[in-house]
């Protein structure tokens, strides 16, 4: 009988938690609306999800094969879901030639230059995509009507940027809501908008298996989507000619795919619950500051950006709850 | 709504692969190596040479201080040598070599229970000082002591320890089904020690008959209450039993003594029935024998000194190549390097793991997922504990409380990256605590 023994120090069993597992299981999340954005814009949409999907893994694997020179770790399935975010959040109409920029960008800057993935302070797929709303404005805010749109036109503006250029040019928002979908075709994704942001239904089934798996938490969707309510609530009602009711403002925008998939990405959001409700209620209070009072209309992608900066502060400095500890 | 301690807590498979398995005596082994420090505390010193004859039950060791406990042999026969043997962590330790002849108890030993009405707290700590008890949960803390607290320091409420929240162990569950009433008896024994009116029994869910038997053995004891709780590991660590129990935290750095609860293990208190009781001391012990590629899961009671290699014999063998053998259970015990090593009065477990099981995965970055800080039972952030003390930064390790860790190892059981959390924590606890050891001392 040959005795040789394995000895390695306690624990002797793990999980079956993984980092692929967690990778696959969110990309399968993100089906619902990915199928969604194929229906509402056809070919162009397969078109923009598989170039930015390629783009981000080909990038991953020169840099780390060749300027790293390590193993690529491309199967670990964290550039996919990067090239897949970076896809939903530009519109239908983007050129190839940007998408790859922005894929650059996202996991060049956004995720290798720290050293790979789980060294990155800021969520590669939104960096990837403030660079290109701010380098190529007009490309990144022209969004084609959808392949079902009732309006006959080649290009229509998101609930938003209608909401938005009504009050600047003085109407109030009485005058603006005939102009908007109704509160059914926000909810299932009847709008325009970025591939991945339009149908509220996809995004929360997807949501929902992502927490049945126990992949995230519901802490950060609850946290930003109950400020963003709560603010824009308070707000309308001060002055509702001004300032659009709070539902709309959760269906609309980047806001349920910001608040679901990207807050939530674990390398740059907070450890504690504690600290996750001052990042919840950071990016909520900045998004309805932007959305209201800035000159985007949206603003959610910028507010998850900065409370990502803030991310290493709150965790030095936000404890979780201790056993025993002085309260 | 089921009890249980509020922070973190992992659910890993029960695994209880021998818990049908009624408790058998192991047939008696041929020699035992007894080691002389099987407790927290001072060695104790032998008190018989080579060539001495002994009885079963007969002292062979004296404690060797106050946090001490007496040694007694586990079988009849020779005393042969004094020899080192590996204990689990795989130091030499050293140990009274016995070579067994016949099975010869000493007469003090009581075959029938005598009545404990009329002894008084005294008597009682003194009986199981006497009988060398320790805590059988592991931890092998001098039971006296521990029914001894420092002046100022009152107890409201003893708690047994039923949990058994490893997976794989069974032996006090079959304790429990099997012993129940003596159990009870000791229990009440307990509360006299201490001088405490009020007992709780903590048992996990998935020993539902075990809960049910005591349940009707204590029906009409107003003084005992049994307490199902919800399945979550580590529910048996002390600090976490009595915050699951009584909704207490035990402060950082206290004993659970500050809260005013003392915690036993059942198999503790079973012997201390069997030493107050039957004058018996404690020289055998139950202990599970299992594994997934274990011929025969089984529930032995073993002599004091018995190699576990005898142990993994009588349960059908295995081919151990390549695999793991760990004394005690899959999440706080250690992996040995030999079956020579003596079964101790804290071997709850003897655990063969297959060789496919038995390899860590790929060692990955942080992705600072955030599990490992949710899962921590004592609320603390085992990733930055494990970085900082890596990079051997021991104030910020200090700082962040690392001696509060119970070394349970739920981080690293969850941590996506592999990544071996609890290595490297149990290296800021022992630097750490030498650290404050040295500060303690220069200020004396």
């Amino acid at each position: 009988m040959n005795n040789l023994l394995t000895i390695s120090p306690s624990p002797h069993i793990h999980s079956d938690q993984s980092v692929k597992k967690i990778m696959y299981t969110v990309i399968l999340a993100l089906m619902p609306a990915l199928v969604w954005s194929i229906f509402m814009f056809g070919f162009d949409a397969v078109r923009v999800i598989l170039v930015s999907v390629v783009a981000c893994v080909a990038v991953e694997y020169i840099i780390q094969r060749f300027i790293m020179k390590q193993e690529p770790q491309i199967t670990d399935g964290s550039a996919v879901i990067t090239g897949i975010l970076l896809a939903f959040n530009v519109p239908s109409s983007l050129p190839c030639w940007i998408i790859i920029m922005g894929a650059i960008v996202a996991i060049g800057i956004g995720k290798m230059s720290f050293g790979g993935l789980g060294n990155n302070p800021f969520n590669p797929a939104i960096l990837g995509r403030v660079f290109l709303l701010i380098s190529f404005p007009a490309q990144m805010t022209t969004w084609p009507a959808s392949l079902h749109s009732a309006v006959d036109a080649t290009t229509t503006a998101t609930p938003l940027a209608i909401i938005k250029h009504g009050i600047k040019s003085g109407q109030s928002i009485v005058d603006v809501l005939p102009n908007l979908p109704s509160k059914l075709d926000l909810l299932y994704g009847n709008m325009s908008g970025s591939l991945g942001e339009i149908s509220a239904v996809m995004l929360l089934l997807g949501f929902l298996y992502l927490l049945s798996k126990k992949i995230i938490t519901w802490h950060i969707p609850v946290f930003i989507l109950a400020t963003v309510f709560i603010f824009q609530g308070i707000l309308c009602l001060a002055n509702p000619s001004q300032f659009i009711n709070p539902i709309f403002s959760l269906l609309t925008g980047g806001l349920l795919l910001g608040a679901l998939f990207m807050a939530t990405d674990m390398v740059t959001s907070p450890m504690s619950v504690r600290g996750q409700l001052i990042y919840g209620i950071g990016i909520g209070v900045i998004t309805v500051l932007i959305r209201n009072f800035g000159s985007y209309p949206e603003g959610v992608s910028f507010a998850i950006l900065i409370m990502n900066g803030f991310t290493p502060l709150i965790n030095a400095h936000i404890k979780p709850k201790r056993f025993g500890g002085k309260k | 709504m089921l009890r249980t301690f509020k922070l973190g807590g992992i659910h890993p498979a029960g695994n209880k692969l021998s818990a049908g398995k009624p408790i058998e005596k192991l047939p008696l082994p041929k020699i035992v190596f007894i080691p002389i420090a099987q407790h927290i505390g001072a060695p104790a010193k032998p008190i018989v040479q080579p060539g001495d004859k002994v009885k079963v039950g007969q002292m062979i060791a004296q404690a060797g201080g106050f946090v001490s406990a007496n040694i007694h042999s586990s079988v009849s026969g020779t005393v042969k040598k004094f020899a080192p043997a590996p204990d689990s962590g795989g130091y030499p330790k050293q140990c009274i070599v016995i070579e067994r002849e016949g099975d010869e108890w000493e007469e003090s030993i009581l075959s029938k229970e005598e009545n404990g009405d009329s002894l008084d707290a005294k008597t009682i700590i003194d009986r199981i000082k006497q009988a060398g008890i320790v805590g059988m949960g592991g931890a092998t803390f001098p039971t006296h002591v521990k029914l001894m607290p420092p002046p100022g320091k009152i107890a409201d409420i003893l708690i047994i320890n039923g949990v058994e929240c490893e997976p794989y162990l069974t032996a006090d569950h079959r304790l429990m089904l099997e012993k129940g009433e003596e159990i009870i008896k000791g229990v009440h024994l307990l509360m006299k020690a201490l001088k405490v009116t009020k007992a709780c029994i903590g048992i996990e869910n998935n020993k539902k008959d075990a809960i049910k038997h005591l349940s009707e053995l204590t029906s009409d004891d107003p003084e005992i209450t049994i307490v199902p709780l919800k399945m979550k590991y580590p529910q048996g660590g002390e600090k976490q039993l009595i915050n699951a129990i009584t909704g207490r935290e035990v402060p950082s750095g206290a004993l659970p003594i500050e809260t005013g609860a003392v915690v036993s293990n059942v198999g503790t208190t079973y012997a201390v029935y069997e030493a107050v009781l039957k004058y018996k001391p404690l020289f055998e012990r139950v202990v599970t024998v299992t594994g997934k590629n274990l011929n025969k899961p089984s529930n032995f009671l073993v002599r004091i000194g018995t190699p576990i290699k005898d142990l993994i014999e009588a349960a059908g063998g295995s081919s151990l190549n390549g695999g793991k053998v760990i004394c005690g259970g899959p999440m706080m015990g250690r992996a040995v390097n030999s079956t020579d090593i003596p079964v101790a009065k804290g071997t709850s477990g003897v655990l063969l793991m297959p060789e496919s099981e038995s390899k860590r995965g790929q060692e990955q970055d942080c992705i600072r997922c955030g599990r490992c800080v949710t899962v921590c039972p004592m609320g603390l952030e085992p990733y930055l504990l494990a970085n900082v003390s890596s990079k051997k930064q021991w104030d910020i390790a200090e700082e962040h409380n690392v001696m509060d860790c119970i070394e349970c190892g739920s981080c690293s059981y969850t941590c996506p990256a592999n990544r071996p959390l609890l290595d490297h924590i149990r290296q800021g606890k022992k630097t750490v605590g030498g650290i404050l050891r040295t500060r303690k001392m220069k200020k004396q």
